[in-house]
């Protein structure tokens, strides 16, 4: 019993850590030319993770329905890029990343979490 | 491209249940003419529209095609945003009221043994009873941390709703496993935790309706900018005057207002004067006088006159708007000292369902009987007394507050960033001139030299610069003007390249310009020459006027300081900073007004390009340089420095091209800005500290560690309200700076 408990409980942290850190198998949308909707609820961006192409301008429309007001507002800290989330209304946030790599965004808290992935552009 | 009828309107349109609907709803907007393009979203049931075409027109074509529509108006429309947040703050509160009422009751019952036993039939009965109550709590007021509980690990993520949700979903499914099998846990450990679930819930949502209401109060400063905006302009079209919305104003409208109300755009007077209260975007106190061609900003308030003005800018690009936009998005922003804070929230979460599980298996290894009660307790006071909030707000709570603040003070602050680095400055730089002084040339001394009066040699000056562009010029035909001097024509007008202006009146050669004029064309100076040694020294440019060869009379010219600009200075260097002045100028005029001011350390004679040569040579000495020019000359030395400071008279000011504006023209504004930035910065600190503290010693004391010391346990409902009052106290803590006056 002892054991089986033990064995049982390293188990549960072994999946939190896969789970939550290692695991990356998060569906992945491409931006278009058109704007990219992203739903905001329950505490998450919808997809969270987008992929654009360097120099390509980028349309995002974000519609909040998650009344909780940390979505309140959504940070790309490494574009310098932000934008308010009325509860409701879809908010379009356009720019054009100009550098590869990967971009967080998030909530103000850092809590909301996703993740766009610029590649360089195709010559 | 976009005509000048062509707008964009948003319809709301209900009843639209399959992906079929869309299809059907943008072929019929489609097809309107007028219609440029409609494009309906599904997920919102909104179709946008952009044409020339009326919202009626629209309405009505959708309920032709059997759908319902309304409009819905702007997306920034701030006064429904403002009506969503207080119905949200509302429904919470009721939320909080009912649980909390309901779970005070299933405290009392738990707490002094009111039901009878589990072990009888009628003890079961109301315990099951207990236990649909609680559920009705965690569905009521907590069902938004299960949903969302559920979304975020679907997506690989955790968040406090997965805290929340774990440690009182588990509370109450064991608790009502225990009231289902009475014997299957055995005796000891049969204790039920309903009241501990509902109180959490209900706690939090407490928390929750405090938080939200405190955080309504961090937004005031953006909530009264946006309260400038105008609704209404009074436009003249085929020559009446009629009211329109402020979104129907163009470019080049003329606009009328009168006493009392605000100015809707931004534009240029064309007809009369008046006294302008600028107080509420640049915090100067005293109105501004504006004459036919001085700019008007929307959102001020005309006092006096009534006038008519150009709209020459509208919508998003009015100062207002810009002004608005830029709060917005600095509050929006973070400084480095809050990148650790994001750091740690993003693995925060899972790390306590770690710390959680661990001490699952702590307890059950080591610790007493009846073990499953120990275990159940700590790890449910370790997952529900974990506040991430608490350490995700503590940055961007207080940012906002303090972009906030400096607004008030006409201080607008673009980045999170410049808040910290201008608390961290040692030296500021402040160019010359329109920073220190007016930047407006008067002329403050006339003195006469042969047989002219004052007034005579003023006049005739006023005739030589009539033709000129020079800035000089300027300033004599105000002086001219202003003592009602009428300007004396003079004939065959002769400009001479970097020197000066030569005419004739009278039948004589007149010269007005500099010593160099003078010396060429053979005027002797006589006592002229020390007389104008004396005025440079004061800080004046010197103009000479020569007729028929002969010395007539000096113009002393000068820029006089701003009025404040000596107390300001005074008050940096009270505040430990090195105050030093650049200025293209020569050193005699630039040494003047360095004593006028009381600035000991200058340079002169830079050029536009040096004076970012200058601040790097500063910073290569270690200082930490905030350089404050205009925003267009100093460009290069703004963006070189450690913080720019961009200053401006009234809003002409080019705000995006500086770290911090400042709208008021006066360098009161840098201390101002220097000191919102540090009292913010101490408040984040403040904040950090507070939640690291919170959440470093309150999870090990949760966790059981001083059990075996003390034999002290945490009750989770305890750590329910450690964790709801935690980041209510950070909010609370960023809402002092409101108070805060630099």
């Amino acid at each position: 019993m002892t054991l089986l408990v033990n064995i049982l409980g390293l188990a549960a942290a072994a999946f939190i850590v896969w789970w939550f850190w290692l695991s990356k198998n998060r569906p992945e949308v491409k931006a278009g030319d058109g704007a990219l909707d992203i739903i905001v609820d329950g505490g998450v961006y919808e997809p969270s993770v987008i992929r654009a192409s360097a120099g390509k301008p980028l349309r995002l429309r974000f519609i909040r329905k998650d009344k909780n007001p940390c979505a309140e507002k959504v940070i790309f800290s490494g574009l310098g890029v932000s934008a308010d989330l009325p509860l409701g209304q879809p908010r379009e946030v356009g720019f054009t990343p100009e550098n590869p790599g990967e971009y967080e965004f998030t909530c103000q808290m850092a809590m909301y979490r996703g993740k766009l992935i610029v590649e360089p552009a195709r010559q | 491209m976009k005509t000048s009828n062509e707008t964009t309107h948003r319809l709301h349109i209900k009843d639209m249940s399959c992906a079929g609907c869309v299809d059907t709803v943008q072929r019929t907007l489609n097809s309107l003419s007028g219609v440029k393009s409609a494009e309906v979203n599904f997920a919102e049931k909104t179709a946008t529209v952009t044409g020339d075409v009326s919202p009626d027109t629209l309405v009505s074509a959708v309920s032709g095609a059997g759908y319902t529509a309304s409009v819905l108006k702007g997306e920034d429309s701030e006064s429904e945003k403002e009506g969503e947040e207080a119905a949200l703050y509302r429904d919470l509160l009721k939320r909080t009221i009912i649980s909390g009422v309901i779970s005070a009751v299933i405290f009392v019952v738990s707490m002094f043994h009111v039901l009878p036993p589990l072990d009888t039939g009628a003890g079961r009965v109301a315990w099951g009873i207990v236990s649909l109550l609680t559920l009705f709590v965690l569905v009521y007021g907590g069902g938004r941390f299960f949903t969302g509980a559920l979304k975020s690990f679907r997506n690989h993520n955790a968040n406090m709703d997965t805290l929340v949700a774990i440690g009182t979903g588990v509370a109450w499914v064991y608790s009502t496993f225990v009231v289902l099998f009475p014997n299957a846990v055995g005796d000891l450990a049969g204790h039920l935790y309903f009241e501990t679930a509902a109180l959490i819930i209900a706690l939090i949502d407490l928390g929750a309706t405090l938080e939200m209401r405190a955080r309504g109060k961090t937004s005031e400063a953006i909530k009264r900018l946006i309260g400038l905006k105008p609704r209404t302009a009074r436009v003249v079209r085929g020559g009446a005057e009629i009211d329109v919305p402020i979104s129907e104003v163009v470019l080049g409208d003329i606009v009328r207002v009168r006493p009392g109300e605000k100015i809707p755009v931004d534009g240029a007077i064309t007809e009369g004067s008046s006294q302008i209260d600028e107080s509420m975007l640049t915090g100067e106190p005293m109105p501004a006088e504006k004459r036919i061609g001085d700019e008007v900003v929307g959102g001020t308030i005309n006092k006096a006159g009534s006038f008519l003005f150009r709209a020459t800018r509208v919508g998003e690009e009015t100062a207002l708007a810009r002004i608005i936009e830029m709060v917005r998005k600095a509050q929006s922003s973070k400084p480095e000292i809050g990148r650790l804070a994001d750091r740690v929230s993003g693995i925060f979460v899972p790390s306590v369902l770690l710390v959680a599980v661990f001490t699952l298996l702590a307890w059950f290894n080591f610790g007493p009987e009846p073990k499953l009660t120990y275990m159940l307790v700590t790890a449910m006071a370790v997952l529900i007394i974990a506040c991430p909030c608490a350490l995700g707000l503590a940055t961007p709570i207080s940012v906002m507050v303090g972009v906030g603040k400096a607004a008030e003070y006409g201080v607008l602050i673009r980045k999170g960033d410049a808040l910290q680095q201008a608390g961290k400055l040692t030296a500021i730089v402040l160019d010359k001139t329109g920073t220190i002084t007016q930047g407006r040339p008067v002329v403050t001394a006339v003195e006469p030299s042969g047989g002219m009066s004052e007034d005579e040699i003023l006049s005739l000056a006023a005739g030589l610069e009539s033709g000129s562009e020079h800035p000089l010029a300027e300033a004599v035909l105000e002086a001219a003007k202003a003592k009602n001097l009428p300007a004396k024509e003079v004939t065959s007008f002769e400009a001479v390249s970097g020197h000066g202006v030569r005419a004739v009146y009278a039948g004589k050669t007149v010269l007005l310009g500099n010593k160099k004029l003078m010396k060429d064309n053979n005027v002797a100076l006589g006592d002229g020459e020390a007389r104008a040694e004396e005025l440079s020294r004061t800080g004046k440019t010197v103009v000479f006027l020569a007729a028929g060869g002969a010395l007539a009379g000096l113009l002393g010219i000068s820029d006089p300081l701003k009025p404040d600009s000596k107390a300001a200075v005074e008050r940096l260097r009270k505040m430990g900073l090195k105050v030093i002045m650049l200025t293209g100028d020569n050193r005699v005029t630039a040494e003047a007004v360095a004593k006028e001011t009381g600035i000991d350390e200058f340079i002169a004679e830079a050029l536009p390009d040096g004076k970012a040569d200058e601040i790097s040579k500063l910073r290569a000495k270690g200082e930490r340089v905030g350089m404050v020019g205009d925003g267009i000359n100093d460009a290069p030395a703004l963006a070189g420095a450690d913080v720019g400071f961009a200053i401006g008279s009234g809003t002409d000011v080019a705000i995006e091209s500086a770290d911090i504006t400042l709208m008021r023209g006066s360098l009161h504004g840098v201390a101002d800005a220097i000191k919102i930035s540090n009292a913010t910065v101490r408040n984040i600190k403040e904040n950090l500290f507070g939640a690291f503290a919170y959440n470093t010693l309150a999870i090990p004391v949760a966790a059981g560690v001083l059990f075996p010391f003390t034999g002290m346990l945490l009750n989770p409902i305890i750590a329910g309200a450690a964790m709801a009052l935690s980041s209510f106290t950070v909010v609370t803590n960023a809402n002092r700076l409101r108070w805060f006056k630099p």
